[in-house]
Protein backbone atom coordinates (compact mmCIF):
# COMPACT_ATOMS: atom_id res chain seq x y z
CA UNK A 1 0.00 0.00 0.00
CA UNK A 2 2.93 2.40 0.79
CA UNK A 3 4.07 2.27 -3.02
CA UNK A 4 0.75 2.84 -4.53
CA UNK A 5 -0.06 5.15 -1.90
CA UNK A 6 3.77 6.98 -2.88
CA UNK A 7 2.42 8.30 -5.81
CA UNK A 8 0.07 10.03 -4.52
CA UNK A 9 2.08 12.53 -2.42
CA UNK A 10 0.86 15.45 -4.00
CA UNK A 11 -2.65 14.86 -3.60
CA UNK A 12 -2.35 14.15 -0.04
CA UNK A 13 0.47 16.79 1.36
CA UNK A 14 0.61 19.04 -1.23
CA UNK A 15 -2.26 22.11 -0.30
CA UNK A 16 -1.38 21.86 3.35
CA UNK A 17 2.25 22.12 3.02
CA UNK A 18 1.98 24.75 0.56
CA UNK A 19 -0.39 26.84 3.01
CA UNK A 20 1.76 25.81 6.08
CA UNK A 21 5.22 27.60 4.31
CA UNK A 22 3.25 30.27 3.32
CA UNK A 23 1.65 31.04 6.73
CA UNK A 24 4.58 29.47 8.90
CA UNK A 25 7.44 28.49 7.14
CA UNK A 26 8.40 31.12 5.01
CA UNK A 27 7.50 34.16 7.47
CA UNK A 28 9.50 32.07 10.49
CA UNK A 29 12.47 32.20 8.50
CA UNK A 30 12.09 35.63 7.41
CA UNK A 31 11.27 36.56 11.12
CA UNK A 32 14.63 35.35 12.16
CA UNK A 33 16.41 36.74 9.86
CA UNK A 34 15.04 40.28 9.88
CA UNK A 35 15.53 39.92 13.79
CA UNK A 36 19.21 40.98 12.44
CA UNK A 37 18.50 43.90 10.25
CA UNK A 38 17.17 47.06 10.57
CA UNK A 39 14.14 47.41 8.16
CA UNK A 40 10.90 49.65 8.05
CA UNK A 41 9.52 47.31 4.94
CA UNK A 42 10.66 43.92 4.23
CA UNK A 43 12.60 45.06 1.15
CA UNK A 44 15.06 47.85 2.63
CA UNK A 45 16.70 45.32 5.40
CA UNK A 46 19.52 45.81 5.92
CA UNK A 47 21.97 43.50 8.04
CA UNK A 48 22.47 44.99 11.71
CA UNK A 49 23.70 41.89 13.81
CA UNK A 50 23.19 41.73 17.70
CA UNK A 51 22.41 45.02 17.51
CA UNK A 52 18.18 44.59 18.01
CA UNK A 53 18.58 41.97 20.42
CA UNK A 54 20.96 44.81 22.46
CA UNK A 55 18.18 47.34 21.88
CA UNK A 56 15.68 45.14 23.19
CA UNK A 57 17.15 44.52 26.40
CA UNK A 58 19.36 47.92 26.80
CA UNK A 59 18.20 50.57 24.83
CA UNK A 60 14.13 49.74 25.43
CA UNK A 61 13.09 50.36 28.75
CA UNK A 62 9.75 48.45 28.05
CA UNK A 63 10.63 45.02 27.55
CA UNK A 64 12.47 43.50 30.30
CA UNK A 65 9.48 45.02 32.52
CA UNK A 66 6.57 43.28 30.11
CA UNK A 67 8.52 40.09 30.31
CA UNK A 68 8.54 40.24 33.96
CA UNK A 69 5.19 40.86 34.32
CA UNK A 70 4.28 37.85 32.17
CA UNK A 71 6.22 35.75 34.48
CA UNK A 72 4.39 37.03 37.28
CA UNK A 73 0.78 36.99 35.36
CA UNK A 74 2.00 33.25 33.85
CA UNK A 75 3.05 31.88 37.54
CA UNK A 76 -0.24 33.71 39.51
CA UNK A 77 -2.79 32.63 36.49
CA UNK A 78 -1.28 28.64 36.38
CA UNK A 79 -1.73 27.89 40.24
CA UNK A 80 -4.56 30.06 40.43
CA UNK A 81 -6.80 28.05 37.53
CA UNK A 82 -5.83 24.69 38.14
CA UNK A 83 -6.46 24.96 41.52
CA UNK A 84 -9.59 26.03 40.98
CA UNK A 85 -10.40 23.72 38.33
CA UNK A 86 -9.54 20.74 40.06
CA UNK A 87 -11.71 21.54 42.99
CA UNK A 88 -14.88 22.30 40.77
CA UNK A 89 -13.66 18.90 39.02
CA UNK A 90 -13.69 17.42 42.63
CA UNK A 91 -17.17 18.83 43.51
CA UNK A 92 -18.40 17.91 39.97
CA UNK A 93 -17.71 14.21 40.10
CA UNK A 94 -19.70 13.49 43.27
CA UNK A 95 -23.05 11.75 42.38
CA UNK A 96 -25.30 14.89 42.75
CA UNK A 97 -27.81 15.64 40.30
CA UNK A 98 -27.58 19.02 38.19
CA UNK A 99 -23.57 18.05 37.37
CA UNK A 100 -23.82 19.00 33.74
CA UNK A 101 -25.44 21.79 34.11
CA UNK A 102 -22.77 22.94 36.66
CA UNK A 103 -20.60 21.92 33.53
CA UNK A 104 -21.73 23.78 31.11
CA UNK A 105 -22.10 26.67 32.97
CA UNK A 106 -18.16 26.74 33.94
CA UNK A 107 -17.29 26.00 30.94
CA UNK A 108 -19.08 28.63 28.50
CA UNK A 109 -16.76 31.79 29.25
CA UNK A 110 -14.29 29.77 27.57
CA UNK A 111 -15.81 30.39 24.10
CA UNK A 112 -16.12 33.47 24.10
CA UNK A 113 -12.89 35.52 22.22
CA UNK A 114 -10.48 37.15 24.25
CA UNK A 115 -11.68 41.00 22.44
CA UNK A 116 -14.82 40.65 23.85
CA UNK A 117 -13.91 39.05 27.36
CA UNK A 118 -11.94 42.39 27.69
CA UNK A 119 -14.27 44.69 27.39
CA UNK A 120 -17.07 42.56 29.35
CA UNK A 121 -14.68 43.01 32.48
CA UNK A 122 -13.62 46.35 31.86
CA UNK A 123 -17.33 47.68 32.31
CA UNK A 124 -17.17 45.36 35.23
CA UNK A 125 -13.81 46.51 36.75
CA UNK A 126 -14.57 50.35 35.81
CA UNK A 127 -18.03 49.77 37.97
CA UNK A 128 -15.59 48.50 40.90
CA UNK A 129 -13.03 51.05 40.66
CA UNK A 130 -14.96 53.75 40.27
CA UNK A 131 -16.66 53.60 44.41
CA UNK A 132 -12.91 54.29 45.56
CA UNK A 133 -12.69 57.18 42.37
CA UNK A 134 -10.18 55.29 40.39
CA UNK A 135 -10.33 53.71 37.08
CA UNK A 136 -8.59 50.04 35.61
CA UNK A 137 -6.14 52.75 34.13
CA UNK A 138 -5.06 54.25 37.18
CA UNK A 139 -2.19 52.05 38.21
CA UNK A 140 -1.32 49.25 35.91
CA UNK A 141 -1.65 46.63 39.10
CA UNK A 142 -5.04 47.02 38.84
CA UNK A 143 -5.10 46.37 34.87
CA UNK A 144 -2.86 42.73 35.70
CA UNK A 145 -4.76 41.74 38.78
CA UNK A 146 -7.89 42.29 36.16
CA UNK A 147 -6.27 39.84 33.97
CA UNK A 148 -5.89 37.11 36.68
CA UNK A 149 -9.32 37.17 37.33
CA UNK A 150 -10.29 37.18 33.77
CA UNK A 151 -7.87 34.16 32.86
CA UNK A 152 -8.90 32.33 36.27
CA UNK A 153 -13.45 33.04 34.76
CA UNK A 154 -12.20 32.04 31.04
CA UNK A 155 -9.82 29.01 31.80
CA UNK A 156 -11.30 27.24 34.98
CA UNK A 157 -13.78 25.35 33.65
CA UNK A 158 -11.77 24.23 29.90
CA UNK A 159 -9.31 22.71 32.57
CA UNK A 160 -12.01 22.02 35.17
CA UNK A 161 -13.59 19.46 31.94
CA UNK A 162 -10.08 18.29 31.00
CA UNK A 163 -9.66 17.00 35.22
CA UNK A 164 -12.67 15.69 35.25
CA UNK A 165 -12.31 13.37 32.50
CA UNK A 166 -9.38 12.59 34.38
CA UNK A 167 -10.77 11.90 37.70
CA UNK A 168 -13.12 9.85 35.80
CA UNK A 169 -10.58 6.98 34.37
CA UNK A 170 -9.66 6.80 38.09
CA UNK A 171 -10.94 3.39 38.72
CA UNK A 172 -13.89 3.21 41.75
CA UNK A 173 -11.96 -0.31 42.83
CA UNK A 174 -8.87 1.26 43.85
CA UNK A 175 -10.70 3.90 45.76
CA UNK A 176 -13.11 1.60 47.26
CA UNK A 177 -10.35 -0.87 48.70
CA UNK A 178 -8.49 1.93 49.99
CA UNK A 179 -11.82 2.93 51.56
CA UNK A 180 -11.96 -0.51 52.97
CA UNK A 181 -8.38 -0.54 54.07
CA UNK A 182 -9.26 2.64 56.15
CA UNK A 183 -7.78 5.31 54.08
CA UNK A 184 -9.18 9.02 54.91
CA UNK A 185 -10.96 11.35 52.19
CA UNK A 186 -7.40 13.12 52.16
CA UNK A 187 -5.25 10.14 51.94
CA UNK A 188 -7.27 9.26 49.08
CA UNK A 189 -7.26 12.58 47.43
CA UNK A 190 -3.14 12.72 47.62
CA UNK A 191 -2.39 9.42 47.37
CA UNK A 192 -4.47 7.92 44.55
CA UNK A 193 -6.41 10.72 42.59
CA UNK A 194 -3.69 12.84 42.31
CA UNK A 195 -1.54 10.51 41.33
CA UNK A 196 -3.53 8.80 38.81
CA UNK A 197 -4.50 12.17 36.98
CA UNK A 198 -1.12 13.34 36.62
CA UNK A 199 -1.50 13.25 33.58
CA UNK A 200 -4.37 15.43 33.24
CA UNK A 201 -2.69 17.82 35.17
CA UNK A 202 0.41 17.53 32.40
CA UNK A 203 -1.81 18.49 29.95
CA UNK A 204 -3.36 21.57 31.72
CA UNK A 205 -0.59 22.78 33.15
CA UNK A 206 1.12 22.96 29.83
CA UNK A 207 -2.60 24.71 28.36
CA UNK A 208 -2.71 26.70 30.76
CA UNK A 209 1.05 28.07 31.01
CA UNK A 210 1.32 28.68 27.20
CA UNK A 211 -2.23 29.98 27.36
CA UNK A 212 -1.36 33.15 29.89
CA UNK A 213 2.26 33.71 28.31
CA UNK A 214 0.95 33.95 24.94
CA UNK A 215 -1.79 36.51 26.57
CA UNK A 216 -2.57 38.81 24.08
CA UNK A 217 -6.47 39.42 22.67
CA UNK A 218 -7.87 40.31 26.57
CA UNK A 219 -4.81 42.83 27.42
CA UNK A 220 -5.35 44.78 23.89
CA UNK A 221 -9.10 45.05 24.92
CA UNK A 222 -8.81 45.21 28.93
CA UNK A 223 -6.46 48.38 28.97
CA UNK A 224 -4.26 48.61 26.14
CA UNK A 225 -1.09 48.26 28.54
CA UNK A 226 -2.17 51.79 30.39
CA UNK A 227 -1.19 53.46 31.58
CA UNK A 228 1.85 54.10 29.77
CA UNK A 229 2.90 50.52 29.18
CA UNK A 230 2.34 49.42 33.27
CA UNK A 231 -0.21 46.75 31.97
CA UNK A 232 1.64 45.48 29.00
CA UNK A 233 2.78 41.85 29.07
CA UNK A 234 5.23 40.62 26.61
CA UNK A 235 2.68 40.05 23.69
CA UNK A 236 1.52 42.97 23.85
CA UNK A 237 4.71 45.02 23.92
CA UNK A 238 5.79 43.40 20.99
CA UNK A 239 2.64 44.33 19.07
CA UNK A 240 3.38 47.83 19.97
CA UNK A 241 7.04 47.88 19.19
CA UNK A 242 6.23 46.64 15.92
CA UNK A 243 3.40 48.50 15.20
CA UNK A 244 3.45 52.14 17.24
CA UNK A 245 7.14 52.88 17.42
CA UNK A 246 8.35 53.67 13.52
CA UNK A 247 12.06 52.21 13.55
CA UNK A 248 11.74 49.70 16.13
CA UNK A 249 10.94 46.94 14.12
CA UNK A 250 13.81 44.92 14.07
CA UNK A 251 13.54 45.13 17.79
CA UNK A 252 10.53 43.98 17.82
CA UNK A 253 10.79 41.18 15.83
CA UNK A 254 13.99 40.52 17.78
CA UNK A 255 11.62 40.22 20.93
CA UNK A 256 9.35 38.14 19.33
CA UNK A 257 12.78 35.75 18.25
CA UNK A 258 13.51 35.89 22.76
CA UNK A 259 9.56 35.30 23.19
CA UNK A 260 9.41 32.44 20.85
CA UNK A 261 12.53 30.74 22.53
CA UNK A 262 11.54 32.00 26.19
CA UNK A 263 8.43 29.90 25.70
CA UNK A 264 9.90 26.75 23.89
CA UNK A 265 11.97 26.19 26.90
CA UNK A 266 9.89 26.72 29.63
CA UNK A 267 7.11 24.45 27.71
CA UNK A 268 9.38 21.73 27.32
CA UNK A 269 10.61 22.01 31.19
CA UNK A 270 7.68 22.06 31.88
CA UNK A 271 6.07 18.63 30.23
CA UNK A 272 9.36 16.85 31.22
CA UNK A 273 8.90 17.66 34.66
CA UNK A 274 5.39 16.71 35.13
CA UNK A 275 5.26 13.84 32.91
CA UNK A 276 8.55 12.64 35.01
CA UNK A 277 5.85 12.58 38.17
CA UNK A 278 2.93 10.89 36.05
CA UNK A 279 2.31 6.96 37.04
CA UNK A 280 1.32 3.70 35.01
CA UNK A 281 -2.38 3.08 35.96
CA UNK B 1 -22.75 7.86 56.32
CA UNK B 2 -25.84 8.02 54.14
CA UNK B 3 -26.91 10.91 55.94
CA UNK B 4 -23.89 12.43 56.00
CA UNK B 5 -23.53 12.76 52.82
CA UNK B 6 -26.60 13.91 51.91
CA UNK B 7 -26.04 17.16 53.70
CA UNK B 8 -22.77 17.76 52.36
CA UNK B 9 -24.09 17.39 48.89
CA UNK B 10 -26.78 20.31 49.85
CA UNK B 11 -23.88 22.39 50.81
CA UNK B 12 -21.79 21.51 47.98
CA UNK B 13 -25.07 22.18 46.20
CA UNK B 14 -25.38 25.70 47.21
CA UNK B 15 -21.52 26.80 46.88
CA UNK B 16 -21.99 25.39 43.16
CA UNK B 17 -24.88 27.68 42.78
CA UNK B 18 -23.35 30.75 43.98
CA UNK B 19 -19.97 29.96 42.02
CA UNK B 20 -22.31 29.41 38.53
CA UNK B 21 -23.86 33.16 39.16
CA UNK B 22 -20.48 34.44 39.59
CA UNK B 23 -20.30 32.65 36.38
CA UNK B 24 -22.66 34.18 34.67
CA UNK B 25 -23.14 37.91 36.08
CA UNK B 26 -20.88 39.34 34.13
CA UNK B 27 -22.54 38.20 30.88
CA UNK B 28 -25.70 39.45 32.54
CA UNK B 29 -24.25 43.03 33.51
CA UNK B 30 -23.22 43.70 30.61
CA UNK B 31 -26.67 42.44 29.37
CA UNK B 32 -28.86 44.95 31.26
CA UNK B 33 -26.54 47.83 30.68
CA UNK B 34 -26.85 47.12 27.04
CA UNK B 35 -30.57 48.33 27.44
CA UNK B 36 -29.51 51.25 29.24
CA UNK B 37 -28.41 55.15 28.06
CA UNK B 38 -24.42 55.44 27.13
CA UNK B 39 -24.67 58.20 30.02
CA UNK B 40 -25.41 56.34 32.41
CA UNK B 41 -22.98 53.14 31.98
CA UNK B 42 -20.11 54.03 33.27
CA UNK B 43 -21.54 55.75 36.11
CA UNK B 44 -23.91 52.97 37.33
CA UNK B 45 -22.96 49.99 36.01
CA UNK B 46 -24.37 47.82 38.35
CA UNK B 47 -28.08 49.05 38.84
CA UNK B 48 -31.29 47.67 36.58
CA UNK B 49 -32.28 50.30 34.10
CA UNK B 50 -35.10 52.58 35.08
CA UNK B 51 -38.34 53.36 33.02
CA UNK B 52 -39.79 56.19 34.04
CA UNK B 53 -38.24 59.93 35.92
CA UNK B 54 -38.26 59.25 39.55
CA UNK B 55 -38.01 61.92 42.33
CA UNK B 56 -35.32 60.95 45.20
CA UNK B 57 -36.24 63.97 47.12
CA UNK B 58 -33.12 65.76 48.31
CA UNK B 59 -30.83 63.75 46.25
CA UNK B 60 -32.45 64.96 42.88
CA UNK B 61 -34.67 63.18 40.43
CA UNK B 62 -33.40 60.12 38.90
CA UNK B 63 -33.37 59.84 35.03
CA UNK B 64 -35.17 57.28 32.88
CA UNK B 65 -32.30 55.07 31.96
CA UNK B 66 -33.88 52.42 29.60
CA UNK B 67 -33.56 53.03 25.88
CA UNK B 68 -34.88 50.00 24.56
CA UNK B 69 -33.22 48.39 21.51
CA UNK B 70 -31.54 52.34 20.84
CA UNK B 71 -27.80 50.84 21.19
CA UNK B 72 -28.16 47.91 19.18
CA UNK B 73 -29.86 49.84 16.27
CA UNK B 74 -26.83 52.27 16.97
CA UNK B 75 -24.37 49.96 17.45
CA UNK B 76 -25.25 47.97 14.10
CA UNK B 77 -24.94 50.60 12.15
CA UNK B 78 -21.82 52.12 13.45
CA UNK B 79 -19.38 48.77 12.93
CA UNK B 80 -22.02 47.30 9.97
CA UNK B 81 -21.87 44.80 12.16
CA UNK B 82 -23.91 42.27 9.97
CA UNK B 83 -20.89 42.53 7.37
CA UNK B 84 -18.77 41.61 9.80
CA UNK B 85 -21.06 38.79 11.46
CA UNK B 86 -21.26 37.15 8.00
CA UNK B 87 -17.01 37.75 7.18
CA UNK B 88 -16.75 35.81 10.73
CA UNK B 89 -19.14 32.92 9.21
CA UNK B 90 -18.05 32.46 5.95
CA UNK B 91 -14.31 32.65 7.42
CA UNK B 92 -14.73 30.48 9.84
CA UNK B 93 -16.87 27.86 8.10
CA UNK B 94 -14.57 27.27 5.16
CA UNK B 95 -11.60 27.84 7.33
CA UNK B 96 -12.48 24.73 9.53
CA UNK B 97 -13.75 22.75 6.15
CA UNK B 98 -10.14 22.95 4.83
CA UNK B 99 -8.21 22.50 7.63
CA UNK B 100 -10.21 19.24 8.49
CA UNK B 101 -9.89 17.96 4.92
CA UNK B 102 -6.63 18.82 4.16
CA UNK B 103 -4.87 18.32 7.42
CA UNK B 104 -6.31 15.08 7.35
CA UNK B 105 -4.98 13.75 4.33
CA UNK B 106 -1.73 14.80 5.16
CA UNK B 107 -1.66 13.61 8.39
CA UNK B 108 -2.31 10.37 7.14
CA UNK B 109 0.03 10.02 4.73
CA UNK B 110 2.48 11.12 6.83
CA UNK B 111 1.59 8.58 9.27
CA UNK B 112 1.37 5.87 6.44
CA UNK B 113 4.50 6.39 4.58
CA UNK B 114 7.38 6.22 6.36
CA UNK B 115 10.43 8.10 5.48
CA UNK B 116 12.65 10.54 6.47
CA UNK B 117 10.91 12.86 4.94
CA UNK B 118 7.57 12.15 6.18
CA UNK B 119 9.41 12.11 9.72
CA UNK B 120 11.18 15.35 9.52
CA UNK B 121 7.73 16.96 8.04
CA UNK B 122 5.58 15.80 11.28
CA UNK B 123 8.08 16.91 13.70
CA UNK B 124 8.08 20.59 11.94
CA UNK B 125 4.56 20.29 12.49
CA UNK B 126 5.06 19.35 16.21
CA UNK B 127 7.87 22.52 16.23
CA UNK B 128 5.05 25.02 14.61
CA UNK B 129 2.66 24.43 17.98
CA UNK B 130 4.92 25.80 20.26
CA UNK B 131 5.28 29.45 18.30
CA UNK B 132 3.72 32.25 19.13
CA UNK B 133 2.09 34.16 16.73
CA UNK B 134 4.07 37.35 17.25
CA UNK B 135 7.15 35.20 15.93
CA UNK B 136 5.75 35.29 12.20
CA UNK B 137 2.77 37.76 12.44
CA UNK B 138 5.05 40.71 10.68
CA UNK B 139 6.63 38.57 7.88
CA UNK B 140 3.25 36.58 7.23
CA UNK B 141 1.18 40.19 6.95
CA UNK B 142 4.08 40.84 4.66
CA UNK B 143 4.14 37.74 2.12
CA UNK B 144 -0.01 37.65 2.50
CA UNK B 145 0.11 41.18 1.04
CA UNK B 146 2.41 39.75 -1.58
CA UNK B 147 0.44 36.88 -2.34
CA UNK B 148 -2.69 38.64 -2.50
CA UNK B 149 -4.11 36.77 0.23
CA UNK B 150 -5.30 39.99 2.10
CA UNK B 151 -8.96 39.64 1.76
CA UNK B 152 -11.66 36.54 3.42
CA UNK B 153 -10.60 34.09 0.95
CA UNK B 154 -7.12 34.79 1.09
CA UNK B 155 -6.94 34.43 4.78
CA UNK B 156 -8.80 30.73 4.67
CA UNK B 157 -4.80 29.96 3.01
CA UNK B 158 -3.06 31.14 6.40
CA UNK B 159 -5.51 29.72 8.77
CA UNK B 160 -5.47 26.36 6.78
CA UNK B 161 -1.20 26.80 7.33
CA UNK B 162 -0.86 28.26 10.67
CA UNK B 163 -3.62 25.65 11.84
CA UNK B 164 -1.74 22.63 10.15
CA UNK B 165 -0.02 22.23 13.26
CA UNK B 166 -1.77 21.29 15.44
CA UNK B 167 -4.40 19.72 13.53
CA UNK B 168 -2.28 17.21 11.76
CA UNK B 169 -0.46 16.48 15.20
CA UNK B 170 -3.70 15.29 16.25
CA UNK B 171 -4.86 13.73 13.28
CA UNK B 172 -1.38 11.75 13.43
CA UNK B 173 -2.10 10.62 17.04
CA UNK B 174 -5.66 9.09 15.36
CA UNK B 175 -4.48 7.54 13.02
CA UNK B 176 -1.33 5.66 14.35
CA UNK B 177 -3.99 3.86 16.84
CA UNK B 178 -5.77 2.51 13.51
CA UNK B 179 -4.70 -0.90 12.35
CA UNK B 180 -4.03 -0.93 8.48
CA UNK B 181 -5.09 -4.05 7.92
CA UNK B 182 -8.95 -2.51 6.45
CA UNK B 183 -7.03 -0.41 4.19
CA UNK B 184 -4.89 -3.15 2.61
CA UNK B 185 -8.13 -4.83 2.29
CA UNK B 186 -9.26 -2.08 0.46
CA UNK B 187 -6.41 -1.77 -1.75
CA UNK B 188 -6.53 -5.33 -2.89
CA UNK B 189 -9.72 -5.02 -3.48
CA UNK B 190 -9.02 -2.70 -5.99
CA UNK B 191 -9.63 0.54 -3.81
CA UNK B 192 -6.82 3.19 -4.94
CA UNK B 193 -5.88 5.82 -2.00
CA UNK B 194 -8.10 8.51 -2.67
CA UNK B 195 -10.81 5.87 -2.55
CA UNK B 196 -9.28 4.56 0.07
CA UNK B 197 -8.85 7.75 2.09
CA UNK B 198 -12.21 9.02 1.58
CA UNK B 199 -14.34 6.02 1.94
CA UNK B 200 -12.74 4.14 4.53
CA UNK B 201 -10.10 6.05 6.74
CA UNK B 202 -12.60 9.41 6.75
CA UNK B 203 -15.96 7.74 8.31
CA UNK B 204 -13.40 5.86 10.85
CA UNK B 205 -11.93 9.64 11.80
CA UNK B 206 -15.08 10.94 12.45
CA UNK B 207 -14.64 11.65 15.97
CA UNK B 208 -11.17 13.34 15.83
CA UNK B 209 -12.28 15.58 12.89
CA UNK B 210 -15.12 16.68 14.73
CA UNK B 211 -12.70 17.37 17.70
CA UNK B 212 -10.23 19.24 15.57
CA UNK B 213 -12.73 21.14 13.91
CA UNK B 214 -14.95 22.16 17.23
CA UNK B 215 -10.74 23.76 18.36
CA UNK B 216 -10.14 25.86 14.98
CA UNK B 217 -13.56 27.09 15.05
CA UNK B 218 -13.57 28.58 18.17
CA UNK B 219 -10.14 29.59 17.45
CA UNK B 220 -10.47 31.20 14.08
CA UNK B 221 -14.02 32.40 15.05
CA UNK B 222 -12.72 34.25 18.10
CA UNK B 223 -9.36 35.37 16.63
CA UNK B 224 -8.06 39.04 16.32
CA UNK B 225 -4.59 39.83 15.38
CA UNK B 226 -4.26 37.72 12.21
CA UNK B 227 -7.08 39.54 10.22
CA UNK B 228 -6.64 42.50 12.06
CA UNK B 229 -2.83 42.41 10.41
CA UNK B 230 -3.84 41.04 7.25
CA UNK B 231 -7.48 42.37 6.24
CA UNK B 232 -7.45 44.92 9.17
CA UNK B 233 -9.79 47.41 7.67
CA UNK B 234 -10.82 46.51 4.83
CA UNK B 235 -12.84 43.23 6.01
CA UNK B 236 -13.48 43.86 9.76
CA UNK B 237 -14.87 40.31 11.54
CA UNK B 238 -16.71 40.77 14.15
CA UNK B 239 -13.88 41.28 17.49
CA UNK B 240 -12.28 43.73 14.64
CA UNK B 241 -15.51 45.70 14.22
CA UNK B 242 -15.73 45.66 18.02
CA UNK B 243 -12.38 46.84 18.52
CA UNK B 244 -12.95 49.58 16.45
CA UNK B 245 -15.51 50.77 18.20
CA UNK B 246 -12.59 52.02 20.96
CA UNK B 247 -11.04 53.72 18.44
CA UNK B 248 -8.32 56.32 18.84
CA UNK B 249 -8.11 58.43 21.83
CA UNK B 250 -12.14 59.24 21.86
CA UNK B 251 -14.26 58.20 24.27
CA UNK B 252 -15.86 54.71 23.44
CA UNK B 253 -20.20 55.00 23.08
CA UNK B 254 -20.77 52.34 25.95
CA UNK B 255 -24.15 51.60 25.44
CA UNK B 256 -22.98 50.36 21.47
CA UNK B 257 -20.43 48.30 22.91
CA UNK B 258 -22.97 46.95 25.45
CA UNK B 259 -24.87 46.32 22.83
CA UNK B 260 -22.30 44.80 20.29
CA UNK B 261 -21.08 42.79 23.07
CA UNK B 262 -24.24 40.98 23.30
CA UNK B 263 -24.57 40.48 19.50
CA UNK B 264 -21.30 38.79 19.49
CA UNK B 265 -21.79 36.46 21.84
CA UNK B 266 -25.31 35.15 21.10
CA UNK B 267 -24.03 33.25 18.42
CA UNK B 268 -21.68 31.34 20.48
CA UNK B 269 -24.28 30.70 23.09
CA UNK B 270 -26.28 29.50 20.20
CA UNK B 271 -23.62 27.11 18.86
CA UNK B 272 -22.78 25.85 22.61
CA UNK B 273 -26.67 25.29 23.22
CA UNK B 274 -26.63 23.06 19.86
CA UNK B 275 -23.57 21.42 20.21
CA UNK B 276 -22.14 21.46 24.01
CA UNK B 277 -22.19 17.42 24.17
CA UNK B 278 -19.51 17.88 21.12
CA UNK B 279 -17.96 20.58 22.41
CA UNK B 280 -17.17 19.38 25.73
CA UNK B 281 -16.42 15.72 24.69
CA UNK B 282 -13.87 17.64 21.44
CA UNK B 283 -12.09 19.96 24.06
CA UNK B 284 -11.43 16.81 26.37
CA UNK B 285 -10.52 14.48 23.52
CA UNK B 286 -8.12 17.53 21.98
CA UNK B 287 -6.32 17.71 25.14
CA UNK B 288 -5.69 14.03 25.83
CA UNK B 289 -3.95 13.16 22.33
CA UNK B 290 -2.52 17.03 22.25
Amino acid sequence: MQKSLRKYWAVFTLPTLICFAIAFLIPFIMGFGLSFAKFTTVTDAKFVGFSNYIRAFSGDDTFLPALGRSFLFTIASVILINLFAFIFALLLTRKMRGTNVFRTIFFMPNLIGGIVLGYIWQLIFNGILARYGLTLTSDGKYGIFGLIILMCWQMTGYMMVIYIAGLQNVSPDLIEAAEIDGATPSQILFRIKIPMVMPSITICMFMTLTNSFKLFDQNLALTNGAPGNDSALVALDIFKTFYNRPGYEGVGQAKAVVFAVILAVIAMIQLRVTRSKEVES
Amino acid sequence: MQKKRKTSNVVIMIILIAISCLFIAPILIVLMNSFKGKLFISDQPFTFPTFAKQDLGEAGIQPKTFVGFKNYANGIEKIHFWGALGRSIFITVFAVLLIVLFTSMTAWFITRVKNKYTNGLYYLFVFSMVIPFQMVMYAMTKVADVLHLSNPIGILVLYLGFGAGMSVFMFSGFVKGIPIDIEEAATIDGCNPLQCFFKIVLPVMKPTAITVAILNAMWVWNDYLMPYLVMGKDYPTVPIAIQYLQGGYGSIDMGAMMAMLILAIIPIIIFYAFCQKYIIEGVVAGAVKG
